[in-house]
C-alpha cells in the first residue's frame, strides 16, 4: 500500500508532502513501519521522514480516529465564544481536545487560524470547512458525521458564488463587501497573457516596475525587481512559486481569490513565468484549503486544453509553462518564502538564512520567485490594463488596490478591495467598527494600533498589512488578545533558532504572570528586553515579529499592563512566590498542615 | 566602631559551600578581623539579634522551613547572597523537579532499590517540615542581591566578594572564579 | 591574498570572496561568540549567539558572507546583551547540572556563560522532562543538555555520510531523534564518527571517558573561550 503511494509520485523524495498526505489519508496516521517503507522507497532516511511527519500539524505518527475535527483556535473565533463550541464537542464526544473516541471514530483537535475568521467559530472536519458553529449545532453535526461516515454530507447550505460549484461544494461564504477595479473586476481569459507575450520578458518586467507593484504578502518587496533578479540569475531552469499559504490569523483574502477569481491568478502566474523564464509554476496551497484543490486542478486542466498552459503557451513558441498545486499541511511558518520552498521540496518547513536569496538559490537550488496570490493577480491586471492605469490607483509608494480581510468586532466583516492610503478612521467607518478601541493591523505579527493613532494611513509608507485587519472592540481585554497571539507564535515557531524557540515561551510566561495579577513593575522592562532580543536575533520573519503582540501593546496600551501589576514588597519577599500553593501537594499527600511560624 | 556582621545558613544544600567559606585558609583570620560572624552554623547562633551587613545562603528552598529561614535572613540582612548552584538554580535537589512529589516520596521511602522500610510508612511527624512542590532557587522566593554560583563556589571567589562588599568596591571576579561546577 | 576588506568595530579586516564574517573575523583574531558553528561543518544558524550588525541590520556572522566595504558592529553593549540573553535562554531551556556533567570545563555553553559573566540566568528554569538514550555501547545522548544546535545532524549527514541524527517535532518541542526505532544502539553510529565528537555540550558523550581531565586543566578552566582566536590578533596599532 505504502509502496503504491510512493510509486504514484515516482518515488520522488521531493514529493514527500504528497506521499505522507496520501499515506495518512489511507491509514489515518503514518506509523513507524510506514516511515521505514517510505524512507526505503524514496531513498531517504527514516528519521528524515519522521522529521517531516512531526513538523506538520496535519500529519500524525499516532493513530487518529476515522474523522478528525480541527476547531480553529484563532483569536477571532475566541471573540465569538469558540470555547463554548469546544466544550460542546468535548461533552458530546466524552473526550478532551487531543483525544480520540474509544470507538476510534473521531479525534478532536485545535488548530491555528483556518482562514474563516469572518464566519467563525469554524472547524475543519476532515478536509471540509464547517462554519458558524454554535454549541447547539454540535450534537446534530456529530450524529450526522457518524451516520454518513462522510464529512462532505455535513454541507447543507452552500456558500455563494463558486462555493456552490460541484467541485467545491462548500458552505464557506465569500463575504466580498467591496469590489475594486484590480482584483474583483471582470476577466477575459488569456487577455493579460496575450499582451505579455506580445512584448519581451524584459518589457514585461519593466511594465511591472512602472506600475510600482509591491508584494502583497506583507513585506512589500517590489515585484518587478524580484522578477528581474531571477531572470538575470545564472542557470536556465527557473521556478515560479505562488504563495497561497495565508496563515496569518485574520487573513482570508487569498481564499476568496482562489474561489472567485482563480483565473486571474493563473494568468498572473503565467505572465510571471514568461517574465522570469520559468517553465514550472508551483501553487503552494495551505492544507486548510485542500477543499479547493479539485476545483483548481480542474481549472488548470481546462487551461491546458485551451493552450493557456503547457507547450507554447498561447501559441508563443519557446514559452512552455505549467502549474502544479502543492498542498501544505498546517504550518504557519511555511508562509515564509524560504520555508515554503523547503516544504515544496518535501522537507521540514524551516526557513533558511539569507543570502542566498530564493531568486538566486530557491527550489532545488534553482532561481525562484515567490509571490503572494494577490501580487500575481495585480501583475496580470497590470499587463491587461497597463502600468499607467495601475500606478494611478492608490498612493505614491503604494500603487493599486489592496484586499483587506476584516474580522473581529465590526458589523460588516469580510473582504474589501480598497485603494491604499485610507486612514484607520475611514476604514473603521467602512466596516462598521467605529467604536473600536484598537485595530490589529497586519495580524498578530503586525501592530496593535490604539484609538489615538486612528489617523494613520494604510499603506507601505505608514501601516503596512498583508491584509489581516482585526477590529478589537471596547469590551475586549487587550492583554487577553495579546496572550492569544503569543500562544499562536509559540505554537507555530519552527524551533530552528534559539531566541524564537525559547524566547517566545518566556514572553508568554511573563505575560501570563502579569495577567494573573502577579507581575512586578520590573517585569515590563524584562519583557521589553526579551522582545527586543527575540526580534533582533531571530532567524526569520516569524521570530523577528513574534514579540509584536506584547511589544506593540506595551507601547500603545501600557496602562493595561500597569493596572495589573503588584508593587514590590517592602520586606523583600517575592510576591510571586505563594507558600500555600507551593505546599499544596505535600499537604495533600501527607495529610497534614504546615506548622505555623 | 562595631565590626560588620555576616550571617550564613544552609538550606537544601550539602554544606559544601560552607566548607568553601572556611577554605579561604589563613585569610579566615583576616576575615575574623574584618567581620563578626552572627547567626551561622559556624558558631551555632540560632536567632538574629542584630542587623547584619551580609547574609550568605547555600542551598535552595525545598521545604517550608527553608522558606521561613530565608525570609528571616531577608528581613535581617542588608545584602543577601545566593551562594552556590543549589541556591542559584536549585542544584542537585532540583533534579526532583521533574517528578511529582508523591512519586518522589514513594521512591525515597518505599520503592527505591536501597530502601529498607519494613513499616512501609512515609515519615510524617508534625516536626518534619513539609516539602514544596518543587525545589526553588532562592531568588524566586525573596529578592537576592548577589548570585555566586559554583558547586561549591571557589573560596577565592567568596573572599573577593566579601572583601569588595566590605570596602564598598565593585565586584569584578577574575576569570576562573565564576564557575558552575 | 585577500580579495577585499571590510570593517568590524572600525577595524579593517581582510577577507576572501566566499568567506563568512565569522571566518574572516577569526582569521583577523576577532572572536565572535558562537555555539552551533563548528569548523568543517556548514553553518547552521541555530543559536544566533554570533549575531552582529551588518550595515545596521542584525545578521548571524556564521552564515553571512563578508562583503567589500561592509560595516560590521560586533562588540557593542547592545549586542553583548542580546547574546548573553540567548545564552541564558539556553540554560533555562534544558536541565543543566554542571556539577556532575562530564562535559563541564570543556563545554562551550558553560564557557560562554563564564565569558559573558552570567552568574545565574534572569529567566525562570523550565525544568523540562527529557530522556537519556544509553542504548548504544559506546555513545550516549542526554537530551537534558541538548541545545538543538544541529551539529550532530550536520556532521552525521555531511561528514559521516550516515544521517544518524535529525530534528523532529517543531517549536519548543524540537529535539534530535535518531535514525532507528529502538534508540541510538540500533543505528550505525560509531564512537569515532564526527557526529559523536562535535557536540558542544554534554548531550552526546562517549561512554567510559568520565571526568578524564582533572579540574584546572580542562579547556576553559584557565582561559576564556575564544582566547585562542584572540591570541592571533596582531598587536593593535598605537593609539588604539
Ligand atoms: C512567518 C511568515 C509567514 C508568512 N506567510 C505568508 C503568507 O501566508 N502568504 C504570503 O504571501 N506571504 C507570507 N509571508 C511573506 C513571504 O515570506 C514572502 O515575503 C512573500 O510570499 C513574497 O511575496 P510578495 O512579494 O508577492 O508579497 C510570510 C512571511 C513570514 C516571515
Ligand atoms: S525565527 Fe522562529 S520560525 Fe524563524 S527560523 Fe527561528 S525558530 Fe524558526
Ligand atoms: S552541558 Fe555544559 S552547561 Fe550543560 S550541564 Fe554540562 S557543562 Fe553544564
Ligand atoms: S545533541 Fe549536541 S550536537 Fe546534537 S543538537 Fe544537541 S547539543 Fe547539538
Ligand atoms: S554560531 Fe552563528 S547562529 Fe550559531
Amino acid at each position: 500500500m505504502v509502496k503504491e503511494v510512493a510509486a504514484r509520485y515516482g518515488k520522488d523524495r521531493t514529493r514527500m508532502m504528497d506521499i505522507v498526505r496520501d499515506v495518512q489519508a489511507r491509514f489515518g496516521h503514518i506509523s513507524g513501519a510506514a516511515m521505514d517503507i517510505i524512507a526505503r522507497e524514496v531513498n531517504s532516511h527514516r528519521v528524515e521522514v519522521e522529521g517531516v511527519v512531526t513538523f506538520y500539524a496535519f500529519y500524525s505518527e499516532k493513530p487518529n480516529g476515522r474523522h478528525v475535527i480541527r476547531i480553529t483556535d484563532c483569536v477571532t473565533a475566541r471573540m465569538r465564544h469558540a470555547e463554548e463550541v469546544v466544550e460542546a464537542f468535548e461533552k458530546e464526544l466524552g473526550i478532551k481536545v487531543g483525544g480520540t473516541t474509544p470507538d476510534g471514530q473521531i479525534t478532536l483537535e485545535m488548530t491555528s487560524c483556518i482562514g474563516l475568521c469572518d464566519q467563525g467559530p469554524a472547524a475543519l472536519i476532515d478536509d471540509v470547512p464547517v462554519t458558524y458553529i454554535t454549541p447547539d449545532k454540535v450534537k446534530g453535526l456529530l450524529r450526522h458525521l457518524r451516520e454518513s461516515g462522510d464529512a462532505t454530507t455535513l454541507v447543507k447550505t452552500l456558500g455563494e458564488g463558486n462555493n456552490a460549484l460541484d467541485l467545491v461544494h462548500s458552505m464557506v461564504i465569500n463575504n466580498i463587501r467591496k469590489r475594486g477595479d484590480v482584483i474583483f473586476a471582470s476577466l477575459e481569459a488569456g487577455a493579460s497573457i496575450k499582451n505579455a507575450i506580445a512584448i519581451s520578458p524584459n518589457e514585461v518586467i519593466r511594465s511591472v516596475k512602472t506600475a510600482r507593484l509591491r508584494g502583497r504578502g506583507g513585506a512589500g518587496f517590489p515585484a518587478g525587481m524580484k522578477w528581474e533578479f531571477a531572470r538575470n540569475a545564472a542557470g536556465k531552469r527557473k521556478i515560479l512559486v505562488c504563495n497561497a499559504d495565508e496563515g496569518e490569523p485574520g487573513t482570508f483574502k487569498d481564499r476568496v481569490i482562489l474561489t472567485e477569481v482563480p483565473g486571474l491568478l493563473f494568468e498572473g502566474m503565467t505572465v510571471a513565468g514568461y517574465a522570469i523564464g520559468a517553465a514550472e509554476g508551483l501553487l503552494y496551497l495551505r492544507g486548510e484549503y485542500a477543499y479547493l484543490k479539485p476545483y483548481l486542478d480542474h481549472l488548470l486542466e481546462q487551461r491546458r486544453a485551451k493552450k493557456l498552459l503547457g507547450k507554447s503557451v498561447a501559441g508563443k513558441s519557446g514559452f512552455d509553462f505549467d502549474i502544479r498545486v502543492q498542498l501544505g499541511a498546517g504550518a504557519y511558518v511555511c508562509g515564509e518564502e524560504s520555508a515554503l520552498i523547503r516544504s515544496c521540496e518535501g522537507l521540514r518547513g524551516s526557513p533558511r538564512d539569507r543570502p542566498p536569496f530564493p531568486v538566486e538559490k530557491g527550489y532545488l537550488d534553482l532561481p525562484t520567485v515567490v509571490n503572494n496570490v494577490e501580487t500575481l493577480c495585480c501583475a496580470a491586471r497590470v499587463l491587461e490594463k497597463g502600468a499607467g492605469w495601475f500606478a494611478q490607483i492608490g498612493s505614491e509608494q503604494s500603487s493599486g488596490t489592496k484586499l483587506f480581510s476584516v474580522s473581529g468586532d465590526c458589523r460588516r466583516p469580510g473582504v474589501y478591495e480598497l485603494p491604499f492610503g485610507m486612514t484607520l478612521t475611514e476604514f473603521l467607518r467602512e466596516v462598521g467598527g467605529d467604536d473600536a478601541q484598537a485595530v490589529q493591523v497586519g495580524g498578530p505579527s503586525g501592530t496593535c494600533v490604539d484609538r489615538g493613532q486612528f489617523g494613520r494611513k494604510l499603506g507601505f509608507e505608514d501601516l503596512p498589512t498583508g491584509g489581516s485587519m482585526i477590529v478589537i472592540g471596547p469590551q475586549r481585554d487587550i492583554l487577553a488578545v495579546a496572550s492569544a497571539f503569543m500562544e499562536f507564535f509559540v505554537e507555530e515557531s519552527c524551533g530552528w533558532c534559539a531566541p524564537c524557540r525559547i524566547g517566545n515561551v518566556l514572553i508568554q510566561e511573563r505575560l501570563e504572570r502579569i495577567r494573573a495579577g502577579k507581575g512586578l513593575p520590573e517585569d515590563l522592562m524584562y519583557l521589553e528586553d526579551l522582545c527586543t532580543t527575540v526580534k533582533k536575533t531571530s532567524r526569520c520573519g516569524l521570530g523577528q515579529t513574534s514579540p509584536n503582540p506584547v511589544a506593540t501593546t506595551l507601547q500603545n496600551f501600557r496602562k493595561a499592563y500597569e493596572a495589573k501589576l503588584l508593587s514590590a514588597r517592602e520586606d523583600g519577599r517575592q510576591p510571586t512566590f505563594d507558600l500555600r500553593a507551593a505546599l499544596s501537594e505535600a499537604v495533600r499527600v501527607q495529610g497534614r498542615e504546615p506548622v505555623a511560624h | 566602631m562595631a565590626k560588620p556582621k555576616v550571617a550564613t545558613a544552609s538550606l537544601a544544600g550539602c554544606f559544601g559551600c560552607h566548607m568553601s567559606i572556611l577554605d579561604i585558609d589563613e585569610r579566615i583570620l583576616k576575615l575574623a578581623e574584618l567581620v563578626e560572624f552572627h547567626k551561622s552554623p559556624i558558631n551555632d547562633i540560632k536567632k538574629f539579634s542584630e542587623r547584619c551587613l551580609v547574609g550568605l545562603i547555600e542551598g535552595g528552598c525545598a521545604n517550608d522551613e527553608n522558606v521561613h529561614v530565608l525570609q528571616d535572613f531577608r528581613k535581617n540582612c542588608d545584602v543577601l547572597i545566593s551562594l552556590g548552584d543549589c541556591a542559584t538554580m536549585g542544584g542537585l535537589p532540583a533534579m526532583r523537579n521533574h517528578v511529582p512529589l508523591e512519586e518522589c516520596l514513594a521512591e525515597a521511602y518505599l520503592n527505591g532499590p536501597t530502601v529498607h522500610n519494613p513499616t512501609k510508612q512515609i515519615p510524617n511527624d508534625p516536626e518534619i517540615p513539609l516539602l514544596l512542590n518543587k525545589v526553588y532557587p532562592l531568588h524566586e522566593v525573596v529578592k537576592i542581591d548577589l548570585h555566586l554560583p559554583g558547586c561549591p563556589p571557589p573560596a577565592d571567589a567568596i573572599w573577593e566578594v566579601l572583601v569588595a562588599l566590605l570596602n564598598n568596591k565593585p565586584i569584578d571576579l577574575k576569570y576562573g572564579l565564576l564557575r558552575y561546577d | 591574498m585577500s580579495d577585499f576588506t571590510f570593517t568590524i568595530d572600525g577595524v579593517e579586516v581582510p577577507a576572501k570572496r566566499g568567506q563568512t564574517i565569522l571566518e574572516a573575523a577569526d582569521a583577523a583574531g576577532i572572536y565572535i561568540p558562537r555555539l552551533c558553528w563548528a569548523k568543517d561543518l556548514a553553518p547552521g544558524g541555530h543559536c544566533r549567539v554570533c549575531t552582529v550588525l551588518v550595515n545596521g541590520r542584525p545578521q548571524s556572522a556564521c552564515t553571512h558572507p563578508a562583503g567589500p566595504g561592509m560595516v560590521v558592529d560586533h562588540d557593542t553593549a547592545e549586542l553583548r546583551a542580546w547574546r548573553k540573553n540567548i545564552v541564558e535562554m539556553l540554560f533555562v531551556e534544558g536541565n543543566h547540572y554542571c556539577m556532575f556533567c562530564e562535559k563541564s570545563g570543556n563545554c562551550e555553553l558553560q564557557a560562554l556563560g563564564y565569558r559573558m559573566g552570567m552568574t545565574t540566568p534572569k529567566y525562570p528554569y523550565m525544568f523540562p522532562q527529557r530522556t537519556v538514550d544509553a542504548t548504544h555501547p559506546d555513545v550516549m545522548v542526554d537530551h537534558n543538555r541538548c541545545i538543538a544546535c544541529g551539529r550532530c545532524v550536520r556532521a552525521s549527514r555531511d561528514l559521516d555520510g550516515k544521517n544518524v541524527f535529525q530534528f523532529v517535532q517543531r517549536g519548543h518541542h524540537v529535539r534530535v531523534a535518531v535514525n532507528a526505532d529502538g534508540g541510538l544502539g540500533r543505528t550505525n553510529l560509531s564512537a569515532a564518527d564526527q557526529a559523536a565528537q562535535l557536540c558542544p555540550v554534554g548531550a552526546i558523550l562517549i561512554k567510559r571517558v568520565g571526568y578524564a581531565v582533572p579540574v584546572g586543566r580542562r579547556l576553559y578552566d584557565v582561559k576564556p573561550i575564544g582566547s585562542e582566536i584572540e591570541a592571533k590578533r596582531a598587536p593593535a596599532p598605537s593609539g588604539k
